[in-house]
């Protein structure tokens, strides 16, 4: 089979705005009577090309060198942070700008979608503008009037379709938009993060049709922030870091690698030596706690079903065998659980020590996406019956979203934190 | 008929793998002038609903609707007629004066409607241009299709008038569609080059009414050409408008035509639209990241 994308070495580059720090009045009247004459020049050369002089001007590739293959029916997630040239590549496949050097070469029709409602007019009713919306995202005519009913049931705004647009509520606006362009028929559809509109029961809809259109045959390149979605529809994924590519893979190894180098560094440490959630009464020995999943990297996101570990360093005036315990509670304070190896008798194999870093890892963080609060407890097996050293809230971190169950989908969070599997089976009662 | 393995010379090659050819190539600096207008041509769908849209927002929530299409050549008609028929007494070919400028009216309104709104139409729709491929020329395009509607509606009134003041075409009506090919080619080209360079330069805002209006004194719609002297008329003539709209009058009022400047126009015309379309395809590539 031959790739239906090809991309060689494509970059784009892009101008910045020109930094004058400074310039004196003399100069700015002698560029205020240059500059007619300099657009004059530039009008008629067609004004696409400027003096080699400005050439010099401070410039930012948004892509550089990005190579890669797209086989036919292949659903290609591309992720990276904000910035990295994500969107600048879905323009570029799509034509809405040129690139600065490289190639392109596509076996195929091309639908974009970069935004919600491209073409929409608020004055003009539902119908007027899916015929619009349609023929801007390149449909024929007869093939809107085949998928008109379509469309509307789609979208469901049977009762609104002769209404204007501006008197439609946001959600109604996006279901429309999003419904002409999944009715798109293009060998090649790319999608930009527009599934982050739209209510969840929405959102679900718009995946489902975009798995359809991927089940059809169609090649799909979608780009989101949503890390879930991108494991559960795409068949391969693309890492982009500052205009380039860094990776290419399955998606879970490729999100996996995102993750870890998107939250190096980022939170999941934090000095206890002055804590102000410090019961009173306490000794001050618990120094630093640091999260960590699996590796020994600091790390303030966690993946939903990631291992968690929580390591203590601590500086005790006497020697002690440690006890850690651990209450997990939800963003507004609610316990979740607790762990402790007070209650296991295990965690300290070593002699008593004055200073050490004792470890608790939790297996699976059987956790929603969220916000976490931890709170310490210190004590030495010594004196088991009271803690030395207890801190409230003692360090925070984020539960990130992922596709555990495979199909995109995850409970409604505000159904409880838990996150937990089940098992299923069916009798029919006759 | 029998097969055998010799291939008849009517038959094609046997399956050679082919060389694949890209449906299209994306690269710096591709594109030429032919292959935008037979995209253009592909995408004649897109310029007739962006044209319809723009005929349908422009009389949405006004009053009257598309009876402004006439009421500004039919007023103009009554000031021009006032200052420059009665008071100042210009010339009018030998026609009476309100149909003689209604007749130059008519056309010139098409022109400077296209000309603003096409100029206007890139900045207009930049969250098209930003978000989704097609022909950019298809934008100014709608604005001179949408012109071209309010132009039909007028000309629907300035029939009625020519019924009114008893004044019958001759066989020179035949040139009429030609002519208003040739106004749509120019206002077109106008129209596009200015949208191009509003997109770099909005200076082109304040610069262009300002010369659509002098274009207006500079162009024989409300007095004849040979209302200049002989000697300067050839500066004239090397406006595209005044053999356009001197024909548009000849065709429609049964005068003599003026085929030098008629033929100058065309040329002129062709020779705009080349290099409007050319220029245009130049500024095109940077469109979506200035705008």
């Amino acid at each position: 089979m031959q790739p239906i994308i090809r991309v060689h070495n494509l970059s784009k580059r892009y101008r910045l705005g020109r930094v004058e720090p400074y310039h004196t009045l003399r100069e700015s009247i002698v560029r205020s009577l240059a500059a007619p004459a300099r657009m004059a020049r530039a009008m008629l050369g067609g004004g696409a090309r400027d003096g080699g002089a400005q050439d010099a001007e401070r410039h930012v590739w948004a892509l550089r060198d990005v190579s890669f293959d797209v086989m036919p029916g292949e659903m290609l997630g591309l992720i990276g942070r904000n910035g990295a040239g994500k969107s600048t590549l879905l323009k570029l496949l799509s034509r809405v700008t040129e690139p600065s050097a490289g190639r392109v070469e596509i076996y195929g029709r091309v639908g974009s979608l970069l935004e919600v409602g491209t073409g929409f007019h608020v004055e003009l009713t539902g119908r007027e503008n899916i015929y619009l919306s349609g023929a801007i995202l390149g449909m024929r005519r007869a093939e809107i009037d085949r998928k008109f009913d379509e469309i509307v049931a789609f979208a469901e705004v049977e009762k609104f379709i002769d209404t204007p647009v501006k008197h439609y509520s946001s959600g109604m606006h996006v279901r429309l938009g999003f419904a002409v362009a999944a009715h798109l028929e293009p060998e090649i559809l790319l999608v930009d993060e527009v599934l982050a509109v739209g209510d969840a029961a929405f959102q679900k809809k718009c995946l489902g049709k975009m798995g359809d259109v991927a089940r059809a045959g169609r090649t799909i390149i979608f780009v989101s922030h949503n890390m879930a979605s991108i494991e559960s529809l795409c068949s391969s994924c693309l890492l982009i870091g500052a205009g380039r590519l860094e990776a290419k893979g399955a998606p879970a190894q490729i999100v996996m690698r995102y993750m870890a180098s998107e939250l190096r560094g980022h939170g999941g440490v934090r000095s206890l030596a002055e804590h102000p959630g410090r019961r009173g009464g306490s000794t001050s020995i618990m120094r630093s706690v640091t999260l960590h999943t699996g590796d020994e990297v600091a790390v303030g996101v966690v993946r939903m079903g990631s291992p968690l570990g929580v390591r203590v360093a601590f500086a005790a005036p006497r020697p002690v065998r440690p006890i850690l315990g651990v209450v997990l509670r939800t963003a507004e304070g609610s316990p979740i659980f607790a762990v402790s190896n007070r209650w296991t008798q295990q965690g300290w194999d070593a002699a008593a020590a004055e200073n050490g870093i004792i470890t608790c890892n939790v297996d699976k963080l059987p956790l929603m996406p969220g916000t976490y609060l931890l709170d310490l407890f210190f004590g030495d097996f010594g004196d088991i019956t009271r803690d030395l050293d207890v801190i409230r809230e003692a360090i925070s971190f984020e539960v990130a979203p992922a596709d555990l169950l495979g199909t995109g989908m995850l409970p409604n969070a505000a159904d409880g934190p838990i996150f937990w599997t089940a098992k299923w089976r069916s009798e029919i009662v006759p | 008929m029998p097969h055998n393995n010799q291939a008849s010379a009517y038959e094609p090659p046997a399956a050679a793998p082919a060389e694949r050819v890209p449906h299209f190539v994306i690269e710096a600096g591709r594109g030429t002038l032919w292959s935008a207008l037979s995209e253009l041509w592909t995408h004649r769908e897109l310029l007739y609903f962006l044209t319809w849209r723009d005929v349908k927002l422009r009389y949405k929530q006004t009053a009257l609707g598309a009876l402004w299409a006439v009421l500004q050549p039919l007023l103009m008609m009554v000031v021009f007629t006032v200052l420059f028929g009665r008071l100042a007494h210009v010339p009018s070919d030998g026609l009476p004066y309100p149909i003689f400028a209604f007749a130059g009216l008519v056309p010139w309104q098409f022109f400077q409607s296209a000309v603003s709104q096409g100029g206007a139409s890139l900045i207009g729709n930049s969250q098209l241009v930003t978000k989704v491929y097609f022909p950019r020329m298809a934008i100014p395009g709608a604005a001179v299709g949408a012109a071209l509607v309010d132009f039909a509606i007028a000309a629907v009134i300035l029939f009625a008038m020519m019924v009114w003041y008893g004044i019958a075409p001759g066989i020179g009506l035949a040139m009429f569609p030609a002519l208003i090919a040739l106004l749509a080619i120019f206002a077109g080209a106008t129209g596009m080059w200015m949208a191009g360079m509003n997109v770099k330069y909005r200076d082109i805002k304040y610069v262009l009414p300002f010369v659509l209006q002098l274009w207006m004194f500079a162009s024989p719609v409300i007095y004849p050409a040979n209302f200049v002297p002989e000697r300067w008329r050839w500066i004239l003539v090397l406006n595209p408008l005044t053999g356009i709209i001197g024909g548009f009058r000849s065709a429609l009022l049964n005068r003599r035509f003026d085929w030098l400047a008629i033929a100058v126009a065309a040329a002129l015309t062709l020779a705009s639209a080349a290099y409007a379309v050319w220029s245009f395809r130049r500024m095109e590539r940077t469109f979506a990241d200035v705008i």
